[in-house]
């Protein structure tokens, strides 16, 4: 079809090491000891169909990136989990998962996905994995998680019979019976306590599973409280906001926050503007992904690889059919921009 | 709403070929028709989150959310993979057979039929595209 199915060929004859980023990009100003690297991977969605049996398209997605991720050279500081670990939170998925993950050889912070919570309101992910929300310093870098997939307190306690059900209401992504994601007042509250202590001028970096910005309601591309959650950030010189859930790749600028989604390893996402009966929300700063080809199974699935330097993100999309991406910051432009397409001017929206 | 006699005299004054001004359908038989549809894509729609189509779990909604990604305007048109131009139905029969693991469904095979029209109710509005990729 055309020239981005060769990468696969080239991916399966064990060249993999050689394709993947591995370059870290030093700009001028950056103070080199402090340039580092993670790597991202996000929505597994292993899914339990019974007995030992799960799922073979999505286990093959997240075995390939923590493979792949094993063989970054320089080594990565740590890795990212992205939420989504489940289909529908399961401890036999949860436990499959956790299962993959740990063959990884670096430390492992998650983020917690609504795939993973809504079955016992994530209870047995916390026994695995520990605090919904926390931060921490790295390298002069502030980093913050969130469990941005709660939603209204009626939803989550008095809608529905059976946690079995709740679950499988929100996993549903065009569901109409869902509920759109939120932070809520105690973590904000937690947030403002935990930023008062960082520098205006130290580098900070948000991880959420939801988008923390308002592109699309139908489809839960959304935080409600995201506007709450962009004032706390917006004083900070330097933030960046690094989202899973949408399966596909977004990004976007809104004031000082640089907002970069992630790939998910189990399937894609068409883009919201494909849906004939919607409004068009996508971030104006986006070159969208071709179509997903369905006699591929890997093909627009994949995992990130960061580099941080001079505060800002610098994802590596390491695509598993198609053309590997880079969406770095553009420090004249002041907002993360393709490397591939900077020819594609765009400004940058002020607010969603 | 514009009465029959008002379309009649509108389309006479403009001196075109008058398309729809005898022997009307009924609004009982309009309204029938609808309903019968409607049925039948709300049915294709049950059908988009059961697990039943194939045999390991999985749906269509996972991956086609409101039916996305489906492009119902653009058949019959080529796929490589079958190696010629082929139907909307065939494609369905693909993802039942890939993603869900499970077995075909006939052509007529009302199910099939559910399938198709939940699919093309999501895509109204589109301009058909035959053989558009
Ligand atoms: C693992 C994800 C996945 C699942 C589950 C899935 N599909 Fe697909 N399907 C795809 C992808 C990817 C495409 C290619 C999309 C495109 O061509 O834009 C596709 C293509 C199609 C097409 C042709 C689209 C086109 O543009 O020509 C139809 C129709 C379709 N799927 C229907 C279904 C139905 C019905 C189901 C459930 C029985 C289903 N799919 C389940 C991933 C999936
Ligand atoms: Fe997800
Ligand atoms: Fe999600």
């Amino acid at each position: 079809m055309n020239g981005r199915r060769d990468f696969i060929k080239a991916a399966s004859t064990g060249v993999i090491a050689g394709m993947l980023p591995v370059s870290v990009v030093r700009l001028s100003h950056a103070a080199p000891e402090n340039d580092f690297t993670f790597a991202y991977i996000s929505d597994a969605h292993i899914q339990h169909i019974k007995g030992n049996q799960f799922v073979r398209n999505w286990d093959r997605g997240l075995i390939r990136a923590v493979a792949e991720a094993n063989l970054l050279e320089p080594k990565p500081d740590f890795v990212m989990f992205g939420g989504d670990l489940a289909q529908l939170g399961s401890k036999p998925e949860l436990d499959h998962g956790a299962e993959i993950l740990s063959a990884l050889k670096y430390k492992t912070h998650m983020v917690m996905g609504e795939h993973d919570y809504y079955l016992d309101l994530g209870e047995y992910w916390s026994d695995l994995y520990g605090d919904q929300y926390y931060s921490f310093d790295h390298k002069g870098v502030h980093f913050v998680v969130l469990n941005s997939i709660l939603t209204y307190d009626d939803w989550t306690f008095n809608r529905w019979e059976t946690p079995e059900r709740r679950m499988s209401e929100m996993a549903g992504l065009d569901n109409p019976n869902g509920s759109p994601f939120m932070v809520g007042a105690t973590q904000l509250n937690w947030l403002k306590k935990d930023l008062s202590k960082v520098k205006k001028d130290t580098p900070v970096v948000v991880f959420s599973h939801s988008p923390l910005q308002k592109i699309y309601k139908g489809w839960n591309f959304w935080t409600e409280d995201a506007d709450d959650v962009q004032k706390l950030l917006g004083k900070f010189d330097k933030v960046n906001v690094i989202y899973g859930h949408v399966h596909q790749i977004q990004y976007n600028q809104i004031g000082r926050i640089a907002f970069t989604s992630v790939m998910s390893t189990a399937w894609p996402w068409p883009y919201p503007q494909s849906y004939a009966q919607a409004e068009s929300h996508l971030p104006v700063l986006t070159v969208p992904m071709n179509r997903a080809d369905p006699f591929d199974e890997r093909d627009a699935t994949g995992w990130q690889f960061v580099d941080v330097n001079t505060g800002r993100v610098d994802l590596s999309f390491n695509l598993y059919s198609n053309d590997n991406r880079k969406v770095a910051f553009n420090a004249d432009k002041g907002h993360p921009e393709d490397v591939s397409y900077p020819q594609i001017e765009i400004a940058p929206q002020r607010h969603y | 709403m514009i009465s029959r006699k008002t379309w009649t005299a509108l389309a006479l004054a403009a001196l075109l070929p008058v398309s729809a001004a005898a022997d009307e359908f009924t609004a009982a038989d309009v309204e029938r028709w609808q309903a019968q549809f409607d049925e039948v894509a709300a049915e294709g729609r049950s059908l988009w989150t059961d697990s039943a189509l194939g045999t390991n779990g999985v749906v269509c909604a996972q991956c086609h959310p409101n039916a996305a990604n489906t492009h119902p305007e653009t058949y019959p048109k080529f796929q490589k993979q079958l190696g010629r131009v082929g139907q909307l139905w065939e494609m369905i029969n693909w993802c039942i057979r890939n993603p869900l693991e499970g077995e075909n469904l006939a052509a007529d095979d009302p199910k099939m039929i559910a399938l198709q029209a939940y699919a093309y109710k999501e895509r109204r509005g589109v301009p058909l595209a035959p053989g558009k990729h």
